[in-house]
């Protein structure tokens, strides 16, 4: 007997952001489906991958990491460069020493950075803040400013402080990433704020903060679920692709730091897996970009990836 | 929630002067005013005053000089299939036929119809018998609607059941059989039909009609109503449904839950 594959009939699709500029743009988003259900609806853009990098030397990163980028992590310009040869689709730069309690470093010098950087590297840039409410409010202007017209990605803004950031974006054109603490009506809400402020929706991305395996994925997993779900049945104000920063989280678990030891085995493959396992599990869940850290780990999710795009039509 | 702004209809006095005088101002000012209030749908009836010969053309008018200025899909609403396949002829996007009935013939014209043009449509639970009296006759005529529907290949999403509500003040027992046909008309089928009502006819003639079209919106709502012909400028009545939709978890709650709801 002949057995019937049941298709949802969705109303809408997510929305589609496109970073950078030709001939390295990239698109996110689109898709009229959940996830991977090839069967069902169009899936345009699969997922992107980017390779994080910060702007300061990492006092403690794992030896995985420090390995992998021996020589080059004391220097955005070279590190970026370092990246690009694994073969990522962006590179984001973390602008960490600008925090209080890192360098303190002023607007002026992280712009400097960011511009030198893309500058040297033709891929779109992904800019994230340094951690501090306050402190992203003062360098996202100057930032934006730095890499007007490149279309790049900047965020995260919050609740709290969107107003500029987003004023900042739309002035230099850029997109923002919009950052809710796991929490859907915040998510919504925020969207709401910003795209009242003239922002268009396709220049949106939702960072509705990443958790990692063992750490409360489940709860990342389900609140990108029932956006997906509300987005897909119509909700425009949960339609934004989602933007999932799995190198922070995963490499600052106690799997990925211990090292090599006969209880939990070899360090490397263990930390590893953690990233890798962390992205592939929130790539079912609709993840649109994925930002990573260990080149390696770029490596397997990619393979995933595209695995995972073959059709699978009935 | 989905919401058809029933203002553009003949009945009302400043319709019918705008169509007596081919006065496309008052029509544009009614299809933005309920675009921006919250209406999914704008209902367009040429009104009783119009000649059945002149039907098809003011119908065609009036749909035209609506999807000039607002971008929402029209529900025709007329007794005339020519009147409503001249309004279908010129409609853009998906229409909405308002309606049959459950009598044969009517079924045999506009279910075709509907499939022609991939139309929604409207099916009154009622036959040249009148308004059934409780929930299982409306029931046994909604299955009807749908099994012909079916027959047309019309998908259930696109049927959207009426079982019909009446004046409080004159079928006050109607009130809990249309509830109870609405939980019904959701077993019928699965995929279940969508349903709908003409909401305003609840409050007919009586006092206090905002508070009673708004709290029978309400309950139909929690026993599964999907659409309602209203006015959708009657804020209240807005926000009553509006604040349903979130509590019923139909949408993702935000605190800006009465603005999110309008501009859908």
């Amino acid at each position: 007997m002949a057995v019937t594959i049941a298709k949802e009939r969705w109303t809408s699709k997510i929305a589609e952001v496109t970073i950078g500029t030709e001939p390295n743009a990239i698109k996110v988003g689109g898709d009229g489906t959940l996830p991977f259900l090839h069967f069902e609806g169009e899936m345009p853009n699969p997922p992107k991958i980017a390779l994080e990098i910060l702007d300061m030397e990492p006092p403690e990163w794992p030896a995985p990491l420090v390995e992998a980028y021996a020589g080059v992590m004391g220097d955005p310009v070279a590190w970026a460069k370092k990246c690009a040869e694994f073969g990522p689709d962006a590179i984001a730069i973390s602008l960490v020493s600008a925090h209080p309690d890192n360098k303190n470093a002023s607007p002026e010098e992280v712009a400097a950075t960011v511009k030198a950087v893309a500058d040297a590297v033709p891929l779109p840039l992904i800019i994230l803040g340094c951690g501090n409410e306050d402190k992203d409010v003062e360098i996202f202007p100057a930032v934006a400013e730095a890499v007007s017209g490149r279309n790049f990605l900047l965020g995260p803004a919050t609740a709290q402080n969107y107003k500029t950031i987003v004023a900042a974006c739309m002035v230099h054109g850029h997109n923002v990433i919009a950052q809710s603490p796991l929490d859907i009506n915040l998510a919504k809400q925020l969207n709401i704020l910003i795209t009242e402020m003239a922002m268009a929706p396709s220049r949106i991305m939702m960072d509705v903060a990443t958790a990692s395996l063992g750490y409360g994925l489940e709860y990342c997993y389900s609140i990108m679920e029932r956006a997906r779900i509300g987005a897909l049945a119509g909700d425009k104000m949960l339609a934004m692709p989602i933007i999932l920063l799995v190198g922070q989280e995963a490499w600052k678990t106690k799997e990925a730091k211990t090292g090599s030891n006969a209880e939990w085995g070899d360090q490397y493959r263990r930390a590893l897996l953690w990233e890798v396992v962390t992205a592939v599990a929130l790539a079912q869940a609709g993840g649109a970009l994925f930002v990573l850290r260990h080149p390696e780990s770029l490596k397997h999710l990619r393979a995933h990836l595209e695995a995972m795009m073959r059709p699978n039509t009935y | 929630m989905i919401l058809i702004g029933e203002r553009i209809n003949g009945m009302f006095k400043d319709v019918r002067n705008a169509i007596l005088n081919r006065d496309p101002e008052p029509i544009k000012d009614l299809a933005i005013r309920q675009t921006k209030a919250g209406a999914r749908y704008l209902d367009i009836n040429t009104g009783p005053t119009v000649a059945p010969e002149e039907q098809p053309a003011v119908m065609e008018w009036l749909v035209k000089v609506a999807q000039e200025v607002s971008p929402l899909p029209c529900c025709l609403d007329s007794t005339n299939p020519d009147a409503i396949e001249a309004g279908l002829k010129v409609h853009r996007g998906k229409a909405m036929i308002n309606s049959t009935t459950a009598d044969q013939w009517k079924m045999d014209i506009y279910f075709p119809m509907a499939a022609k043009y991939g139309a929604a449509i409207i099916g009154l639970a009622m036959n040249e018998k009148g308004v059934p009296k409780d929930a299982n006759d409306r029931i046994a005529l909604a299955m009807e609607l749908v099994a012909n529907a079916d027959a047309h290949g019309i998908p259930m999403e696109d049927l959207y059941i009426d079982p019909l509500i009446l004046p409080v003040n004159v079928a006050q027992d109607h009130c809990p059989e249309v509830l109870e046909a609405i939980r019904q008309v959701k077993i019928l089928a699965s995929p279940p039909p969508r349903t709908v009502l003409g909401l305003s006819n609840v409050s007919q003639r009586c006092p206090e009609r905002s508070l009673l079209n708004r709290t029978y919106l309400v309950m139909a709502m929690t026993a599964g109503l999907d659409a309602a012909i209203v006015d959708v400028e009657d804020e209240a009545l807005v926000d009553a449904a509006a604040t349903a939709n979130i509590l019923l978890n139909r949408e993702i709650y935000c605190d800006a839950w009465l603005k999110t709801f309008r501009q859908r």
